[in-house]
């Protein structure tokens, strides 16, 4: 498969695709949206393997840091005096200097797997067949979970309470729910998009990835985009059964438009 | 394949449409073509709703080299645009497929579709008309019987012949989804009609009730992982269906084992190249095309990049593939970007199931004899096609030295694709439908 910079370009298309989707004479085709799950879940597996391996490499690269601090540490012509030991002296052996403020990845890995699956946030569908509208408390969100938990990295946007907590679906009439629904998603799911546009923050291009436009229609879908990428083979423990559900939820999500 | 060289090629558009095939409306492109089960009729549907019945031309000898010529024989708008007002939905009126009715009497029956609605019309020649009525003058106004002194009888007067359509059945809201295909059965009274997720059995004579006998839609919607993109009877076994989906398989159902045919008899499905994979692999397995042959025992299927026939006794891999256009295989990110890749092209066998024929883009098609395994390339366009000339085999260049004829893939024309073929039952005489131009083309006789 391609690199990591083509999943990024691929995501971003496919968002737009089914943003557009929504808006283009005689309905959502549920056909092409599907195909475009696909390539969206493919690119998102490339996407975040490209991220875990550069995360492992930079993981790595503290361990060989840490590692050259100890044998400076123990350096016999460097005098013991703690005091005389600056910072600055890092920079004497080459390969170790030490950038004081590294990109900041989101560890999520680590610490997803430590996180208890807490957050929750919702789903709401329309069936085209009842006509029903349900408003479901979906499993976790992937990136949300990792980063309201309290070993990651502090947060600076801390994550807003939910302001509407109702664990219990609700049903709605169909007639109404255009406005209603893009109401309550926006206020439901602007924690989640600061948090995306954090991640996405450290990425050289800011354009190609045209961030804003991905966070709004992250706030329209929730929590189905985020589980897609929850296929990497270490969080299967954890993310098995809803990398399924969010799948569904990213399509369920694409018929309730 | 030297007949397939030889074409008197004629070139038809609809009456709407700009001189200049460039600046067309949008709602002149031709969304579906189909001969009926004599090739004497070809009909044409358009995004903006209209069907257009071209006939062919009785054999004449004083003028024996126009032989078998089509000519517009009936146009008449099928489908209206609609709005469905609870779910705030436009339903367009493009015709996505028509399928003629076997003919039975003077008149002629076709099926047209759009995404919601399907149509029974009754195309009927009126060449006679009444004259000589008592109670109304010639003008239609009503004669004051008081003036009226002596009865006449009526007669019957020739007239210029009128060809009148006029909608016979109208089979709608059984669909939630968008209506991909229609298919009349082998025993006249009964057709099915498809969509993403349900295939319903209609009566021809009722319009109130339908059967569902093939429902995939997942209890839960978020196991949804593929779709039905089209499906067919059989030509000869009037229980027996076929259904393609958006994985890449076919399901072959048998209405007799049950109500509700969502357990298959048969099921055909290639396994993947895994050496293959990319990002749009589950975009170019997904089948837009599924037609028996005539003969009933083999199935074509087209998917993106290939065309496939299958043995209906063999299911775990099919008995030829042919490659449309491989060289697009490198291309595929652009073609995604550009929405090309969700193209659905048709396919189509010749009368005798020797060759089978498909579109692509730039306007070139291609057939390929199954006997013979030679394929060629030919494209459908205004300047190679003057009266009577001779169609050339076209080649596209996939990468080196570009020979003097061949065309390079980064020059092909993306915007110009042909997605609908049809092929005349008995003869070599297709038509193929180019944006908003019909081609038909004529094997030339000696």
């Amino acid at each position: 498969m391609e690199g990591a910079v083509d999943a990024q370009s691929l995501i971003s298309m496919s968002l737009m695709k089914i943003h557009s989707s929504r808006t283009q004479r005689g309905g959502i085709k549920l056909h092409k949206n599907l195909l475009v799950s696909f390539v969206l879940r493919n690119a998102r597996q490339v996407y975040l393997k490209e991220r875990y391996a550069q995360i492992y490499r930079m993981q790595q690269y503290q361990e060989v840091l840490t590692v050259c601090d100890e044998i400076q540490e123990l350096d016999p012509l460097d005098p013991l005096d703690p005091d005389l030991e600056e910072p600055g002296q890092d920079a004497a052996l080459p390969g170790c200097g030490k950038d004081p403020d590294p990109p900041d990845p989101p560890d999520y890995p680590s610490c997803c797997l430590e996180a208890p699956l807490s957050h929750c946030t919702r789903t709401t569908v329309l069936d085209l067949d009842t006509h029903v509208v349900t408003t479901v408390e979906n499993g976790f969100l992937h990136q949300d979970c990792c980063c309201a938990a309290p070993q990651c990295a502090p947060d600076p946007n801390p994550e807003p309470p939910d302001p509407n907590p109702d664990p219990a679906p609700r049903k709605r009439k169909g007639g109404f729910r255009s406005s209603e629904e893009e109401e309550e998603e926006v206020s439901d799911f602007t924690g989640s998009r600061k948090r995306l546009k954090r991640e996405d923050g450290p990425e050289p291009n800011p354009e190609q990835l045209d961030s804003s436009n991905i966070s709004n229609l992250i706030s329209i879908f929730g929590s189905g985009f985020s589980g897609l990428l929850s296929r990497q083979a270490d969080l299967e423990q954890i993310c098995s059964k809803q990398a399924l559900a969010s799948l569904g939820a990213w399509t369920r999500a694409i018929v309730a438009f | 394949m030297k007949c397939f060289s030889r074409y008197l090629p004629y070139i038809f558009r609809p009456p709407s449409t700009i001189l200049s095939s460039t600046c067309h409306t949008e709602a002149d492109i031709i969304s579906t073509v189909e001969f009926n089960s004599t090739g004497e009729l070809l009909a044409t549907g358009d995004k903006g709703g209209r069907v257009v019945v071209f006939q062919r031309e009785q054999e004449s000898k004083t003028q024996p080299h126009r032989r078998g010529e089509y000519n517009v024989y009936s146009t008449f708008q099928s489908h209206e645009p609609e709005f469905d007002y609870l779910k705030s939905l436009e339903i367009e009126e493009k015709i996505n497929k028509i399928k003629w009715l076997p003919q039975q009497n003077a008149a002629y029956f076709l099926l047209s579709t759009n995404d919601k609605t399907v149509k029974l019309w009754k195309i009927s020649e009126r060449d006679k008309r009444p004259e000589g009525y008592n109670l109304k003058d010639e003008d239609g106004r009503i004669r004051d019987p008081s003036t009226i002194t002596s009865l006449r009888v009526p007669v019957l007067q020739p007239m210029d012949l009128m060809v009148e359509a006029t909608a016979r059945r109208v089979f709608s809201n059984a669909h939630t989804y968008h209506i991909n295909s229609i298919s009349v059965n082998s025993d006249l009274q009964t057709y099915i009609s498809t969509d993403d997720l349900r295939v319903n059995l209609w009566n021809l004579e009722i319009t109130d009730r339908s059967f569902n006998i093939v429902d995939i839609k997942p209890a839960n919607m978020e196991e949804l992982t593929e779709v039905i993109t089209s499906a067919e009877f059989h030509p000869q076994h009037c229980h027996t269906f076929a259904y393609s989906s958006s994985k890449g398989s076919i399901r072959l159902c048998d209405m007799r084992q049950a109500a509700l045919c969502d357990r298959h008899s048969k099921y055909f499905e290639e396994p993947e190249d895994p050496s293959t994979r990319s990002f749009f692999s589950e975009i170019i397995s997904s089948i837009s095309d599924v037609k028996f042959s005539h003969n009933g025992r083999y199935l074509m299927t087209r998917d993106y990049l290939t065309v496939k026939v299958w043995d209906l006794q063999m299911e775990n891999k099919p008995l030829e593939t042919y490659q449309v256009h491989d060289y697009l295989r490198g291309k595929l990110c652009s073609l995604y970007e550009n929405d090309c890749i969700f193209d659905k092209f048709e396919c189509v066998w010749n009368g005798s199931d020797s060759v089978i024929m498909t579109g692509s883009y730039n306007n070139f098609f291609r057939m390929f004899d199954r006997n013979t395994k030679r394929d060629v390339t030919l494209e459908a366009s205004r300047e190679n096609s003057k009266p009577r000339a001779i169609l050339k085999p076209r080649k596209v260049c996939v990468g080196g030295k570009r020979r003097k004829d061949e065309i390079s893939v980064d020059s092909l024309d993306f915007s110009k694709k042909i997605l609908h073929t049809t092929w005349h039952p008995q003869e070599n005489i297709i038509a193929v439908a180019a944006t908003n131009n019909l081609y038909i083309f004529q094997d030339k006789v000696n």
